[in-house]
């Protein structure tokens, strides 16, 4: 018998056995379902984040303190304002096109009978274009404010629905207490999410009053401290470029010999991608892995169908052997039916994995969930391997069951 | 070493022996049977349980070896032959009826039918088949399910498959003993029809000497030898006479104790 002809006996097989067929198929449209669903939203969770770093710009370097790795230093000298400034003189970092700081301290919030506490940013007058930060209502904050260290604050949506009930409230000219300080409310921050930790929860300040109204940031040369310094690269090709340079005038700054005594620490954002996508490529790998378990589960349960099934059908294959079937028209048969079941499950499976992606991207928005080909393709590999795997064994039993043994069965 | 045989005898089984390994315990089932049937010839293999008829109807059918002994189907060695070998002898030269039908469930007559043929690999089955399952009366009924048929019917659908490949031999192992007297009866006109009209070579394995009756020659086993091979003097035509009763085959063994029943019937 040719194999055209076994396949429609393996169909007519699982069509008249058809509640036992469709049974045995949901254990492998879970499994399947479970891999691609899972699969898929882990992609979107790494898609999401990587979408949410190039917001931040891809070409900052972000400047903090950060403890000397040798034991031959323990002094950290703070990164100051004025060293900020230096980066831009003509000469000393040419790969860097502009340099924002950020003081940052945290603090209470009053407006009328309402508080709060928050992150309060002291930052420049450029942090806006470098950090691509911008207010929805009202204006950011000047280079004037930052020069008088004037008493005016950007609030983000956070703290205006805390402290006003609603974010559509406008705050813009009232009046709030930062620290026991009178300022005047200019303007409210676009919605920025967040992606672990609201980034709406902040307050933002002239960089300048951060450092001498609400805190004494002076340092004993003259200058101001600063948290943070970002510094914009010419483009990202000339990230590493500029990371050198300004390691080197920083070095020089704060009196470091060897690489091991650097008292600062330059992060690109690659640094951080590669951070972030080793974790949720972690995070996928593991959703994997649990969806693959309960895709051998479902293979498992095929393999004992198909088992069952034969014990059953003894008689039935005794009397094929007996009509002139050879072993291997009865392996055939079997197997295509192990195999069909499965690759019907995997198909299933994918639009069940099809459904749930449509679904959670409907319930999270910031996620776009879609499958993947390669899933789809890797569904349908793997749910033809598992056909054959698990079913080749109660196969084989079938075939070579002894026909007087097969028809004696009861 | 198939020599060929001139195919007078349809099967032609020369000392076979079976011996069965149970455990430690060698059991001789078969201990050299001789058997000569010619094309056209309706024999019953009869014998107690425990004869060897079923282990010989199983060598005949091709689903068993003998340990020892010669056994030509047709012409044709098949006692060395391979397991793939022996599936394609019993798909063309064997017709297997069963005592419980064992039919394909949820599948219609006419594609039960066209089974063996399907693994015989040959076209026009469906007209093939059609032929068969009129041949035994059941052209009307091509699209029913067994499920729809009544035990009589379902027999016939198993002799129609049966007979559709044309097969040398139509082996039946007790065909009607799972039969009602009345269907019973048709069942075997079907087979004495068709062994007649069409002189397909026919063997029934059973222990009911009624149904031996309606043979031409009766071969009885014991202990696995055969110990009578006789020709009937006049077969009887199924339908035509009155199965005797229990009563009637049992006169005169009783005392004259009387616990129940009708005093007469059995006096």
């Amino acid at each position: 018998m040719d194999l055209a002809q076994t396949f429609r006996v393996a169909v007519e097989s699982l069509l008249i056995n058809r509640l036992r067929s469709v049974l045995t198929t949901l254990g492998i449209i879970i499994g399947v379902g479970a891999v691609i669903g899972l699969v898929s939203l882990g992609r979107a969770v790494e898609a999401f984040i990587a979408s949410e770093f190039n917001a931040l710009g891809s070409n900052i370097l972000q400047v903090t303190s950060a403890a000397p790795r040798s034991p031959t230093r323990d002094r950290i000298a703070p990164l100051t304002s004025r060293e900020a400034q230096t980066l831009l003189r003509p000469g000393v970092a040419p790969s860097v096109v502009a340099v924002a700081a950020e003081y940052q301290l945290f603090g209470q919030v009053v407006a009328r009978t309402n508080n709060t506490t928050t992150t309060i940013r002291g930052v420049s007058d450029n942090y806006g274009t470098v950090r691509n930060w911008a207010v929805s209502v009202g204006e950011f904050i000047t280079p004037q404010h930052v020069a008088d260290a004037a008493r005016v604050a950007l609030l983000g949506l956070d703290v205006v629905e805390r402290l006003y009930g609603s974010r559509d409230f406008n705050p813009v000219g009232e009046t709030i207490r930062l620290n026991q300080r009178s300022f005047t409310v200019i303007g409210v921050l676009t919605e920025r999410g967040g992606t672990f930790i609201s980034e709406d929860n902040v307050v933002l300040v002239p960089i300048t009053t951060a450092q001498s109204r609400l805190d004494n940031a002076r340092t004993p040369d003259g200058s101001f401290r600063v948290t943070t310094i970002y510094a914009q690269a010419r483009s990202e090709a000339e990230l590493p470029s500029a990371v050198e340079e300004i390691t080197q005038f920083l070095s020089e700054a704060h009196g470091v010999v060897f690489a091991d005594e650097q008292d600062f620490r330059i992060t690109t954002p690659s640094d951080i991608l590669g951070i972030v996508n080793q974790v949720s490529g972690v995070l996928t790998v593991f959703l994997a892995m649990i969806a693959g378990i309960s895709l051998l589960v479902g293979g498992i349960g095929i393999m004992n169908i198909m088992l069952v099934s034969v014990t059953e059908r003894t008689r039935e294959i005794g009397l094929r052997k007996a009509l002139g079937a050879r072993a291997s028209d009865i392996l055939n048969q079997f197997l295509i039916e192990s195999v069909l079941l499965s690759l019907v499950g995997g198909f299933f499976g994918i639009v069940l994995g099809g459904v749930a992606a449509a679904i959670g991207t409907a319930l999270i928005p910031q996620l776009t969930i879609t499958l993947s080909a390669d899933a789809v393709v890797l569904a349908t590999v793997v749910s033809t391997f598992v056909g054959v795997f698990f079913g080749y064994y109660p196969a084989r039993r079938a075939a070579n069951m002894r026909p007087i043994d097969a028809l004696r069965f009861e | 070493m198939s020599e060929k045989k001139p195919a007078k005898w349809v099967i032609d089984v020369r000392q076979i022996t079976k011996t069965y390994q149970m455990g430690d315990v060698k059991l001789q089932v078969l201990r050299g049977i001789d058997l000569r049937v010619a094309k056209g010839e309706f024999i019953s293999i009869m014998g107690p349980s425990g004869s060897g008829k079923s282990t010989l109807m199983n060598i005949l059918g091709a689903l068993d070896q003998p340990t020892s002994g010669q056994y030509f189907l047709d012409g044709v060695d098949v006692s060395k032959m391979s397991e793939a070998e022996l599936a394609r002898v019993r798909n063309r030269k064997i017709g297997f009826v069963f005592q419980s039908f064992n039919l394909l469930k949820r599948t219609e007559a006419i594609r039960q039918v066209e089974l063996p043929l399907m693994y015989a690999g040959v076209p026009n089955r469906t007209k093939r088949a059609k032929a068969a399952l009129e041949a035994v009366g059941l052209g009307a009924r091509l699209d029913h399910l067994p499920s729809e048929l009544s035990g009589g019917q379902q027999q016939r659908v198993a002799i129609a498959r049966a007979i559709v490949t044309e097969p040398a031999v139509i082996l039946a192992d007790e065909p009607t003993g799972n039969l009602d007297s009345r269907s019973g009866t048709e069942v075997m006109q079907i087979f004495q029809r068709l062994n007649r009209e069409k002189h397909i070579t026919t063997i029934f394995v059973t222990h009911d000497p009624w149904i031996a009756r309606h043979t031409n020659r009766v071969v009885m086993l014991r202990d696995g030898r055969v110990v009578a091979d006789q020709k009937v003097k006049a077969p009887l035509n199924a339908g035509e006479a009155e199965r005797p009763s229990e009563a009637e085959e049992l006169q005169g063994v009783f005392e004259e104790v009387y616990y129940g029943g009708k005093r007469e019937e059995y006096n």
